[in-house]
């Protein structure tokens, strides 16, 4: 009975896996058709894009280091589509938690670094979450579409830490310095600390601690998900609202948690980011792009946190890997087009199941035509 | 006679499944033809063939004496082959005439316009032809189901058909529609026109056919004139086991007051009053069904019982506990089942597999929940409990709920909602679209419940089932009940009399008048 079940555990992970696969494939095949064009060795391409993201612990740490945010990303997108909501938000609900990570490092300099730590978190946490969680309210509430509402709260929120960094968190109010374009650095104190600290074979590499709280939310997503009453209540929610209410499941809490839980991450993201790398938030025309990324990686995962862990490694590989290929006289946008393939591929997987479909027709047909010459032979 | 159709070995192997083993079929001139079958006997797999929606994996199709191959629908209308399906393609907002022509317009000026008028007679002819009467000029979305199977029918006259293929067509009928369908296709065979019904339906067939092939397992048991064989013969055929149509209850005295509707006044999805004053009781050990015609407001009833919609005004209680306004969760613990009208919509998650549908509505509660973690060891033994108990077919409980059949997706409904034991069942349409197999199966389980103590609140549409089980029987009609019938005094003439909106004054008044006397 045991194997039974880890069978179709495994069966539903190659299912949810098969044609994410297929399109990563494909992708890198016409990659390599457009390295043709251009003159090129798609070999030494894809070579240096490898042994440029994975060849030693320092690329690897590079790796590690580009996968972190889009991990946390993917992973908010993915847990509100699951329950049925297309959160398009991350951007906003990325810097309400980087704000508000540098604000509570700033403020809080005076504790330890492990408590203070989880305090940033924590404070982005909820931060992200409360900030979502407007769309969410309206959505549950009033039934406004929540991609409208999430889309407006990016700009939203985009203007809002503009004026955060220019007139509350500038170095000019809080240390009384010549006004800059960010906000006050983070102290050592409430930085993140760097692989490289720690095991120097990490050599040059950003990676920091980052990589292991995203990794461990998760390991944490997947369990609350498969595990526990909540996940059952926003995976049924997302397939059938209406068998949802009707097993006592109120349509409208499975809208406000998911929002809150997926805005929540997204926040972590941004304060991860902050405290691992940038250590200050800049003034900026535009979101920064890791939520809209998210939603990639959410779906070449298979919307499954294990599979996002796999998908965001693999948009490590490729964005690292690029400056490598660059090096070895590859034009880098051969990855945005590999990228953008496997996208394309991803969000039109229905052409993908018609081949396959059409693929298994024929095999039950030949299969078919087997069946009927043994019938004649006989 | 001749044959118009032809169908021979046909053999239809899908992954998995053998949906047709070397099927023989044959349909006369001028006949009307049952394929009767239980659900997945392969009876609208053998016709999607016939009209070229599926290839035969092997056999032979000859359509008035000709080979053919039917590749795809195309050809099959060609050779005057028209299917009726069980869910219409119209477009709403069309007018019949519209309806009927698209497709096959008639225009002018070499295409450029619509030639309504030459359409409209030439529509106006068929449809007097065969006594197939409609007001042409009327928008589908204003006309009953019944009419828009009639503007089907046209439509494949219309295209030349002169061997109709009708799926379950009585399924979404009320009896005085389905009375009326018997007439058309009789009618039309009269007129030399081959008509194929597919039904697992028995006391239609009786009524209306000339011949059937029953179908059991993709095999052709008997083809039998309708004539010589009775609806117990026909269920066995088609079943493979004797089947009793009539429920087994014993007398039990009802017990106190379960459930308590008090002026119960709901809206529907459109904000109409759809149930406008709605008062009874159901007691412990007792089935109460309300009979009715579809759309009288016994959904919005159901729902607001259940708590899935709001109530306006009035009172609900059970057990004297007031739940006039709790949620479906705090009802649910009440100790009510549900086995919803809408399967698929209501009471499964489709892509969820069996044992995670299995506990649906107590998946919050010991011991398949303890603090907010679930324990998917125990909620698989209790499904393979459930699917054992209640013989669903099922490889195993890791299938998704949609790969089942419907039958079995009720079953994984009902078994789900017995093991509640609850204090209240309320069934709706507990049958819909299931075989005499499985309808025996869930008629004797709601008897067992009403035996134990039970309250049981049947909605149904189907008389036989509402006389077959109730022992009272509330009348719904417009969103009120107009009165609650003994069920042994009921008779189906006097129910169809009420359910149509006719008052019980009528045949009451010579009661009434000699209570006077007494007094």
């Amino acid at each position: 009975m045991k194997t039974n079940r880890l069978k179709s555990n495994l069966l539903n992970l190659w299912g949810a896996l098969r044609f994410p696969l297929l399109a990563i494939i494909v992708g890198f095949i016409i990659g390599a058709f457009l390295i043709l064009l251009a003159g090129k060795d798609p070999g030494v391409a894809y070579l240096a894009l490898f042994q440029g993201s994975l060849g030693g612990m320092d690329k690897l740490g590079e790796t590690f280091f580009k996968m972190t945010p889009i991990l946390l990303t993917g992973l908010s997108f993915s847990i509100a589509f699951r329950t049925g909501l297309f959160n398009i938000g991350g951007e906003g609900q990325f810097l309400m938690g980087a704000i508000t990570a540098v604000a509570i490092g700033w403020f809080g300099q005076g504790l330890p670094h492990l408590p203070l730590i989880i305090l940033m978190i924590l404070g982005a946490f909820l931060a992200g979450g409360l900030w979502a969680s407007i769309a969410g309210v309206l959505k549950a509430k009033i039934g406004i579409h929540e991609v409208i509402t999430s889309i407006m709260l990016n700009y939203t929120a985009l203007y809002l830490v503009n004026y955060i960094v220019r007139a509350v968190l500038n170095p000019s109010v809080l240390s009384g310095t010549k006004a800059e374009a960010h906000t006050v650095a983070l102290p050592l104190v409430a930085r993140l600390t760097k692989f490289k600290d720690i095991f120097p074979i990490f050599g040059r590499s950003s990676a920091h601690t980052g990589i292991l709280i995203a990794v461990g939310i998760a390991i944490i997503m997947y369990f609350v998900l498969f595990k526990t009453t909540l996940g059952y209540e926003l995976r049924s929610g997302g397939l059938n609202p209406d068998a949802a209410e009707y097993g006592g499941i109120p349509k409208a809490r499975n809208i406000l948690t998911a929002m809150a839980l997926s805005g929540a991450i997204a926040g972590i993201a941004g304060a991860i980011n902050v405290m691992g790398i940038t250590y200050y938030v800049a003034q900026s025309p535009a979101t920064p792009g890791y939520g809209f990324e998210g939603i990639a990686v959410g779906l070449v995962g298979g919307l499954h946190p294990i599979g996002i862990i796999a998908s965001s490694f693999l948009f490590g590989i490729l964005s690292n890997g690029a400056r490598r290929m660059q090096l070895a006289g590859i034009p880098k946008e051969v990855i945005t087009i590999i990228q953008g393939i496997i996208i394309v591929f991803i969000a039109s997987q229905y052409i993908i199941k018609i081949i396959y479909d059409f693929r298994e027709k024929r095999n039950m047909k030949k299969q078919e035509l087997l069946s009927v010459e043994k019938r004649q032979v006989e | 006679m001749s044959c118009v159709v032809e169908m021979k070995n046909i053999t239809k192997q899908f992954p998995g499944v053998l949906a047709n083993d070397n099927v023989n079929f044959s349909l006369k001139k001028g006949e009307i033809h049952v394929l009767l079958g239980e659900n997945g006997a392969g009876k609208t797999t053998l016709m999607n063939m016939l009209y070229g929606l599926y290839q035969p994996t092997s056999g032979d199709i000859y359509i008035k004496g000709k080979q053919v191959h039917v590749k795809d629908p195309n050809v099959a209308i060609q050779h005057g082959i028209g299917m009726v399906h069980q869910h219409f393609m119209l477009v709403p907002p069309f007018t019949i005439a519209e309806n009927i022509i698209l497709g096959n317009e008639i225009t002018k000026y070499n295409g450029f316009q619509l030639d309504m008028k030459k359409a409209t007679e030439e529509v106006k002819k068929i449809s007097e032809a065969f006594g197939l009467e409609v007001e042409l000029s009327v928008k589908v979305r204003d006309i009953s189901v019944g009419l828009q199977q009639r503007v089907e029918i046209l439509k494949a006259l219309y295209r030349g058909a002169d061997i109709l293929i009708l799926d379950e067509p009585t399924a979404v009928l009320t009896p005085q529609e389905i009375e009326e369908l018997g007439k058309i296709i009789r009618n039309l065979a009269n007129e030399g026109k081959s008509i194929i019904l597919i039904t697992h339906k028995l006391k239609e067939i009786m009524a209306m056919s000339d011949r059937v092939t029953v179908i059991r397992r993709g095999k052709i048991i008997n083809v039998i004139d309708t004539k010589d064989t009775t609806t117990e013969e026909l269920a066995e055929m088609m079943v493979g086991r004797k089947v009793s149509f009539h429920t087994e209850k014993k007398e039990i005295e009802p017990g106190e007051i379960i459930l308590s509707v008090k002026n119960l006044k709901v809206k529907d999805n459109r904000h109409l009053d759809a149930v406008k004053d709605a008062t009874f009781n159901v007691h412990a050990s007792e089935v109460l069904a309300i009979a009715g015609v579809d759309g009288n407001g016994q959904k919005e009833l159901v729902e607001a019982i259940t708590g899935l919609r709001k109530v306006e005004s009035g009172q609900l209680t059970i057990s004297g506990k007031d739940i006039t306004h709790a949620s479906a969760k705090e009802i649910i613990n009440c100790g009510v089942a549900h086995i919803p009208e809408d399967r698929q919509k209501r009471g499964l998650v489709l892509p969820h597999d069996l044992a995670e549908n299995m506990i649906l509505g107590y998946h919050y509660k010991e011991p398949f929940s303890k603090n907010g973690i679930m324990n998917y060891q125990k909620i698989h033994e209790h499904a393979k409990t459930l699917i054992e108990e209640y013989d669903i077919r099922t490889p195993d409980e890791n299938v998704t709920a949609e790969s089942l059949s419907g039958g079995n997706q009720q079953k994984v409904i009902v078994a789900r909602e017995f093991y509640k034991d609850p204090r209240l069942l309320v069934a709706a349409q507990p049958t819909r679209g299931l075989d005499v197999g499985a309808i025996e199966f869930v008629h004797n389980k709601i008897i067992e419940s009403r035996d134990k103590g039970q309250a049981v609140l049947l909605v149904s549409l189907e008389l036989d089932e509402v006389l077959d089980l109730a022992d009272r029987i509330a009348v719904i009609y417009d969103g009120k009940i107009v009165e609650i019938l003994d069920a042994k005094e009921a008779t189906e003439k006097r129910l169809g009399f009420l359910m149509a909106g006719g008052t019980n004054n009528q045949a009451n008044r010579d009661e009434e008048v000699r209570e006077d006397e007494n007094e």
